[in-house]
């Protein structure tokens, strides 16, 4: 309990804002007071900061400048993708295919709309968390009007086969969104490889301020916006620009360009280190959705007889923050939805952790991490009921 | 930590201490469930509730210590709930209360708390625990403040429960508590005390039992059936067993010249029997499944004061073995409404000397 350091390893659920980013979105601050939808010169100064930045994040994501709507998440983005794009339907389509795996950001707006009236189809993945294309091709019918897969999954950090996904929904006449919350930045992203029609990102998940997204919109795809005010973003999403947090996403997705070619290898090999670390010295471990592609940066680890939660809570007393499957609104945890959709029992779901790494992370952390983890391991094991080494 | 007085009190005394401490908040039943119980206003100042998270972590965050909410929603619902729903279906009065501390509280969050590196767990009942050099025993007394005293609660503890337990409040009165929290600072130093049965809005048993079933879409067994007296004459009807407890006078809904009283309830026949107040009364009970406390199992019979439920005033009783696990009680002027599911608490003035359930 003496701690003595904080090492942080939950990089998926939000990344610290770096410097030169904290930097930026200082001076914005300090010296772009104006609004950027204003028509005298200080208006003007924010408008060209913002269009900047639209351009920096376009470059991430490959895309033009004019087709990235700015939002406050990527909470936004997916619901503006998929409520808006299903209610600009005018056709007699009435059906959306998504996968059971999916963040709340998405499920949640996709049961939303069933209780208006849209059926929708969750795809289970395979065992091995990966969205099997042929799969989606059975759940498409004749009036599916939307499919969303995400680029990776948050837990997991499985990659899926967006670009097969993408032709399939193409052939069938519906719209292709995925939810990239857990991929911009970590690897390269270019959307028209990728075949989507919308495309969700968060700026805090890779090194930007909490509290702005964007969604690429192609050219020709028909959104509501899903709030009502000015007439903002193209009309797609009214409110006053957020210009000093756009500039803060727009260095953040600079350096993450620039980076791409060094920073995620780096990463994966901390990854690989941490992971062959935990299999090989804590017993009874296995990896969950460890054997198709994955971010570089996520591994998820089932520790067999152990409550994951615990687990946790032992890992953060001794300076390691890590996660277990998602907190509820009291902040207790909640066995995984994602793992249990791959088919692990809720016990195993109970029993794993997810470990994402990020810049911060060193071998020496990585080392001290994974000497905990057979610490804390061993100690719970002894007192857990349900364990009994093999 | 509950987010109440007690608990909060004993986090900020330890602290004062200066013992490295961590909150600790249990997660055991989800309040958005069955939302037709929630009194209109929404669900406030019941176990769990979001609001009773915010003032402990509020707490924690007041002191400085590091604070989890931890989920034990399915043990609980599993060794706490379902039991108490088959008690009452089964003509039993139950104890959720001493179904948690047995199951969850002393054993499931006790292992947990042990697991993340603590060496014992404190938590805000009001009892005492000592030890007896000459036994070996850890003991355990009535906290000094006997209208709040939870020992009835608490009889199911074991020696190695006991010996990793510290019960801080076991030795003031409530209103010494209220003012610790005022002198501690503590935000919630002004929170009304929260009611017994933490999952059952209004102490209604009967209303949860009910919206379990319906949200579980399993039609409760029918239970309804005649209300009879103790010569065998039907006098009404009643609308399912688990309505009634023991002792109770209120909802038999039949007229007569006296004052009438659940005797018992039977399952099997689905009959509640009523009768007179002098037919309440027993000199006798079994109770099984004991568990001594503070003295080795007695060989011979004992004399002791025996409580059968938590608001009754212990009786005067000689306590004879059974078996290792069963004794006999005789207590020396009849008592009012034995109730079968409740527990026998046995008491040598504050000692706790153990207790079982009644048969």
């Amino acid at each position: 309990m003496n701690e003595v350091h904080r090492y942080y390893f939950d990089h998926n659920a939000t990344t610290p804002v770096s410097q030169s980013v904290l930097e930026v979105l200082v001076a914005a601050l300090l010296e772009v007071p104006g609004n950027a939808s204003s028509i005298h010169q200080d208006g003007q100064l924010a408008k060209q900061k913002l269009e900047a930045a639209r351009r920096e994040v376009a470059a991430l994501l490959g895309c033009e400048a004019k087709d990235l709507v700015f939002t406050s998440g990527g909470t936004e983005a997916d619901n503006l993708a998929i409520l808006g794009s299903v209610l600009a339907n005018t056709t007699p389509r009435k059906h959306v295919v998504t996968t059971a795996i999916e963040h709340p950001a998405v499920l949640n707006p996709c049961r939303e709309l069933e209780r208006s009236g849209i059926a929708v189809t969750y795809v289970a993945p395979t065992p091995d968390g990966v969205v099997d294309p042929e799969d989606i091709r059975r759940a498409i019918r004749r009036d599916t009007v939307l499919v969303s897969v995400m680029h990776a999954n948050n837990e997991t950090g499985v990659l899926q086969p967006i670009a097969e996904i993408a032709a399939l929904a193409h052939q069938a006449g519906a719209l292709m969104h995925s939810d990239g919350v857990q991929t911009a930045g970590k690897i390269s992203v270019e959307v028209q490889a990728l075949g989507v029609d919308l495309y969700s990102i968060s700026g805090h998940k890779f090194y930007a301020t909490k509290g702005i997204g964007a969604l690429y919109v192609k050219p020709g795809t028909k959104l509501r916006p899903i709030q009502f005010g000015g007439k903002h973003e193209r009309e797609r999403r009214p409110g006053t620009e957020n210009v000093p947090s756009a500039v803060a996403m727009a260095k953040a997705a600079s350096i993450a360009r620039a980076t791409l070619p060094i920073e995620p290898a780096r990463v994966q090999t901390l990854r690989d280190r941490l992971e062959t670390g935990i299999l090989a010295h804590v017993p009874d471990t296995s990896l969950n959705g460890g054997h198709t592609a994955r971010t570089p940066n996520t591994t998820n680890i089932c520790f067999d007889g152990l409550q994951g939660e615990a687990l946790v809570i032992s890992l953060d007393l001794k300076g390691f923050a890590v996660s277990s499957g998602s907190a509820c609104s009291s902040g207790a945890v909640e066995p995984s939805h994602v793992l249990l959709a791959m088919g692990l029992p809720p016990e195993r779901a109970r029993a794993s952790l997810r470990f994402s790494l990020g810049h911060s992370n060193n071998e020496e952390q990585v080392d001290a991490l994974i000497e905990a983890v057979a610490q804390s391991t061993a100690q719970l094991r002894k007192l857990s009921p349900t364990y009994t080494s093999a | 930590m509950s987010g109440g007085v007690d608990s909060s009190v004993v986090a900020g005394l330890l602290q004062r201490e200066g013992r490295p401490i961590v909150g600790l908040t249990m997660q055991l039943w989800n309040q958005r469930r069955l939302p037709e119980l929630a009194p209109e206003g929404g669900v406030t100042g019941r176990c769990c509730s979001l609001d009773d998270v915010y003032d402990a972590r509020h707490v924690a965050q007041h002191l400085g210590i590091p604070y989890y909410v931890v989920n034990f929603e399915s043990g609980f619902e599993e060794q706490v709930v379902k039991p108490f729903i088959d008690d009452y279906l089964s003509g039993r009065t139950p104890i959720p209360c001493t179904l948690c501390n047995n199951f969850i509280k002393f054993d499931q969050f006790l292992d947990l708390a042990s697991g993340v590196g603590a060496a014992r767990i404190a938590t805000g009942h009001y009892a005492r625990i000592g030890f007896d050099e000459a036994t070996g025993r850890y003991q355990m007394s009535r906290g000094v403040d006997h209208s709040k005293d939870q020992t009835y609660f608490l009889f199911g503890l074991k020696q190695d429960q006991l010996a990793r337990t510290d019960f801080p409040l076991g030795s003031y009165t409530k209103p010494q508590v209220r003012e610790l929290a005022r002198e501690l600072g503590l935000p919630v130093a002004a929170k009304p005390d929260s009611q017994e049965i933490c999952f059952v809005p209004n102490g209604d048993y009967a209303a949860f039992i009910d919206a379990y079933f319906r949200e579980r879409g399993i039609a409760p067994e029918k239970t309804q059936g005649e209300i009879r007296d103790t010569d065998g004459r039907v006098l009404g009807e009643h609308s399912g067993v688990h309505h009634f407890t023991v002792g109770q006078r209120r909802g038999l809904r039949i007229a007569a010249g006296e004052p009438l009283y659940v005797i018992a309830t039977e399952p099997a026949s689905q009959r509640v029997i009523v009768g007179r107040h002098q037919d309440l009364l027993r000199a006798t009970l079994t109770a099984k499944d004991m568990n001594w406390i503070s003295i080795n199992p007695p060989q011979a019979p004992i004399r002791a004061q025996v409580k059968i439920r938590n608001k009754h005033l212990a009786a005067d009783a000689t306590v004879y073995p059974a078996d290792p696990t069963r004794v006999e009680i005789r207590f020396d002027e009849p008592q009012r409404a034995v109730t079968p599911g409740q527990a026998a608490v046995l008491y040598d003035g504050d000692l706790v000397l153990g207790g079982g359930w009644i048969e």
